[in-house]
């Protein structure tokens, strides 16, 4: 149906024994429209795994689950890059390998593009019943039918060389032009992609409400650079979490505690002394500072707590993040005070609204703080924060530590509700649970490539849209010693070839009445 | 701020679509028994077929009508667009097959594929209502954005398209198969007699491809529109998120079928394959990618 561009589809000639011979050879296979083809395919295929095994970029957890899981299995697949498909060397391979094509495919394209562009329409061919569509009309005065065919195709915005007695036409030159540009944007697109991604960074940062964040890499909690980043291109602006809201549902029944909007309120500065400007954050709505995107991934309930010794001097003060371990926030956070003699550690569970199990076991209900309640154990002896290693902030390493509340400690676990004071076991001091703040999960991140990858994208979807929907076709008129005839030839998929030459004669037709 | 769900108006919903698969089955047993006739030796019966097909047509639009209403009552009892999750997707998916497919019954030759439409759309709104029904529900934050009209209203459009296509690539790949052409079942040759109804293989190959190649631009933009939005919503354009690795799937598959359209040896029959094949990842990617497979666009509202 399509007619094939045989140019890029020639036969596979027997190669010459010479260094040069298998060179033209392997590179007229590897531009052939085959092999595009075939690599098209395989890129399909060699994609599936990477939806089936988790990812490490998309997924790190997942990949630690497999291993756990598979212990035998999984060095196995790792050591064939499943683990990591879109950056392996077989998927790599593939898509390089299509771009050679591709580029070694457009480029001579082009030339011979841009030679049909400066040639006339063909001559008109003998036969004309032998094309796709053609007419043949009885007209007696035919005398000026190629001088309004003429005129006629040209007005219809074809390209017309008249010869003699016949015409020649074509159009829809656009839909090669387009095709290239299809072809070059995606050559764009892949480039776009690789160096945005080389200047890009990612970074994390837990923010709970009244603290600020100043955009420099000791800020982040993670940060994940690309190849070209640099410490430098981080502007150093600073933003406050003034304050943290959420909506629950409470009206509809199948829906009851449904998070309906996230709204951060953060007010930034570009530098100290410049004038603080107030924005909101949303899920969909990030907050766009020079050089970095702030988005809102996730929240949570950070209590404000404050811990006082036997003789009340304040040893702990601070709202630390909890992580909501349920969608009604049952959360779960960890406080550690090592400047003190003795060195302790809290493990605390917070139920924004709490109810009791028939177990016995406590549970959240609701996830906004109708009736909240912050339970502890407590644990006493080394934290472990001296070896000079990084610490998870949300875990306790209770190896070197023995629980003194809560558990099998024998001493019930401390329940506090808002603005109550309870005294620590073994004469540790007292634990005040003051507030309850929310924290943000923000992250901080910039692709520059990103508006040239989707500027490309989008001269590529305009590219295959004109190359596929715009016909490209000939056409001739010729004067016969009794009418004329008109014939059309499509070069591509046409709908609506036969129409148009019907239309065409029509035309010619009616002007002759007149 | 609040929104207000309608339970009510949402089981009414459900009434009307349940209506709407009465009626389609009612349509595919018509049009089905349309066929049959065709196939008939006896021209008597062959002569009725016409006035059978125009009853199948008028319950088909009946059934789409019914089914318009059941989708429009479910977003109004939702108070946003009927596609959120897979219950709402194939609603309103299947209806836009419909209406594209009524709407193209004005090119004549499209019209004996109308059995396989209204059976593949019986058998999304069974599937729907007995397996991915959920009561109406909020959208969550992530969804709420105007994304989700633009860009799954593309997707659905772009599926449509591809649907018809594919069933038209089944009907090429009947007539043109040899076993077709060997058998010598009875079943076979009734199959025979109804694909010889049929427009010739290379008439259903371009009708094919016409409808392919607005699916293939649709899609493509329905890639760009998910790539802008998945950079607000999660944070960069792309991450091989395993939905964004099958919208890339497909949309090679069909890269490489609007390729082979133009390869010598690849068009006809190994280019309607292909087109099978990208159809068949489509589906495979709206049931087991939603169902089975981890991702962040987990949004079937399944448990
Ligand atoms: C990343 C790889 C490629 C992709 C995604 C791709 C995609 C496409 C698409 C979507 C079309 C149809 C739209 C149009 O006609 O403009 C097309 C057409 C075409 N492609 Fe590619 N292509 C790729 C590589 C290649 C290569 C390597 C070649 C050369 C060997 C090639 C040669 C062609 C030709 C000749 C057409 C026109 C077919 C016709 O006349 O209908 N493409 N390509």
């Amino acid at each position: 149906m399509v007619i094939s561009s045989s140019r890029f589809d020639g036969d596979i000639a027997t190669p010459e024994l010479s260094l040069a011979g298998w060179s033209r050879w392997i590179w007229r296979q590897l531009t052939s429209m085959r092999t595009a083809l075939l690599l098209l395919l395989l890129l399909a295929i060699a994609a599936v795994p990477g939806s089936v095994f988790p990812q490490r970029s998309a997924d790190p957890n997942g990949v630690t689950t497999y291993f756990d899981n598979n212990p035998q299995l999984a060095p196995v697949l790792d050591a064939m890059q499943l683990f990591d498909v879109y950056t392996s060397a077989w998927f790599s391979a593939i898509y390089i390998l299509l771009f050679i094509s591709l580029i070694g495919c457009v480029v001579p394209r082009t030339g011979v593009h841009y030679r049909a562009l400066l040639t006339p329409p063909p001559a008109a061919p003998k036969l004309f019943a032998r094309m796709p569509a053609s007419l043949s009309v009885k007209f007696a005065k035919n005398t000026d039918v190629p001088e309004r065919a003429e005129k006629l195709l040209r007005k219809m915005g074809y390209r017309v060389v008249r010869n003699g007695k016949a015409v020649s036409a074509e159009r829809g030159y656009l839909r090669e032009t387009g095709n290239l540009v299809f072809h070059f944007s995606l050559i764009g697109v892949l480039f776009a992609v690789g160096v945005g991604g080389g200047l890009s960074f990612s970074g994390q940062r837990v923010l709970v409400e009244g603290e600020t964040f100043v955009n420099n890499l000791a800020s982040y909690d993670s940060f994940a650079p690309g190849t070209f980043f640099h410490e430098n291109m981080l502007v150093p602006f600073s933003m406050n979490l003034k304050k943290f809201e959420v909506d629950f549902d409470l009206k509809n029944q199948t829906n009851v505690g449904t998070p309906l909007d996230f709204r951060a309120y953060v007010s930034s500065q570009l530098t100290p002394t410049s004038k603080p400007v107030d924005s909101l954050i949303r899920v969909n709505e990030p907050l766009e500072m020079p050089g970095a995107n702030i988005y809102l991934t996730g929240n949570g309930y950070a209590p404000h707590i404050t811990i006082r010794d036997k003789e009340g001097n304040v040893i702990f003060a601070g709202a630390n993040a909890f992580l909501p371990q349920s969608t009604t926030y049952t959360s779960l956070g960890v406080i550690k005070v090592p400047d003190t003699a003795r060195q302790f550690g809290i493990i605390a569970f917070f139920y924004p609204t709490v109810d009791t199990l028939s177990t016995g076991a406590l549970t959240s209900i609701y996830p906004a703080p109708i009736d909240p309640l912050l339970t502890m154990n407590v644990y006493e002896g080394d934290l472990g924060l001296d070896g000079g290693v990084p610490k998870n902030v949300y875990a306790l390493d209770t190896s070197n530590m023995k629980q003194i509340a809560g558990g099998k400690s024998g001493v019930k676990g401390l329940r506090l509700t808002l603005g109550e004071t309870v005294e620590l076991p073994n004469g540790l001091g007292t634990v005040t649970f003051d507030d309850i703040r929310r924290f943000a999960s923000l992250d901080v991140s910039y692709n520059p490539g990103g508006i040239w990858v989707l500027a490309f994208a989008l001269l590529a979807l305009a590219g295959v849209t004109t190359s596929l929907l715009v016909p490209r076709r000939r056409v001739w008129v010729r004067q016969t010693t009794d009418g004329f005839e008109v014939a059309a030839l499509a070069r591509g998929d046409d709908p609506i070839l036969e129409k148009v030459v019907t239309e065409i004669a029509a035309e010619l037709k009616k002007k002759e009445k007149k | 701020m609040g929104i207000a769900l309608n339970e009510g108006l949402s089981q009414i919903s459900l009434i009307f679509i349940y209506a709407a698969m009465a009626v389609y089955t009612a349509a595919f047993l018509t049009f089905a028994n349309h066929l049959s006739r065709l196939a008939s030796e006896k021209k008597k019966i062959r002569g009725e077929a016409t006035k059978i097909e125009r009853i199948a047509i008028i319950l088909m639009i009946i059934a789409s009508l019914l089914h318009g209403v059941g989708v429009l009552l479910r977003g109004i009892a939702a108070s946003r667009v009927p596609w959120a999750n897979m219950y709402e997707f194939s609603i309103t998916g299947s209806f836009v097959v419909v209406a594209i497919f009524l709407f193209a019954l004005a090119i004549k030759d499209i019209r004996l594929i109308a059995t396989f439409v209204s059976g593949f759309t019986l058998l999304i709104l069974g599937s729907a209502t007995a397996i991915f029904y959920v009561e109406v529900k909020s959208l969550m934050p992530a969804l709420q954005s105007y994304w989700l009209v633009i860009h799954v209203t593309v997707a659905i459009l772009a599926t449509a398209f591809f649907n018809i296509a594919a069933a038209l690539s089944i009907a090429y790949i009947l007539k043109t198969a040899a076993w077709v052409e060997k058998s010598k079942l009875k079943l076979v040759g009734t199959m025979k007699r109804i694909l010889a109804m049929f427009p010739a293989v290379d008439k259903i190959e371009k009708l094919a491809y016409r409808f392919n190649i607005i699916g293939f631009i649709l899609w493509s933009f329905t890639l760009i529109a998910g790539a802008i939005w998945a950079e607000r919503a999660w944070h960069r354009y792309w991450g091989w998120d395993t939905k964004e690795v099958w919208t890339f799937i497909i949309w090679t598959i069909y890269a490489g079928y609007l390729h082979a359209n133009a390869t010598r040896g690849w068009t006809g029959k190994r280019s309607a394959w292909l087109a099978l094949v990208g159809f068949v990842a489509i589906l495979f990617n709206f049931t087991v990618v939603n169902l089975f497979f981890k991702g962040l666009h987990v949004y079937s509202g399944l448990k």
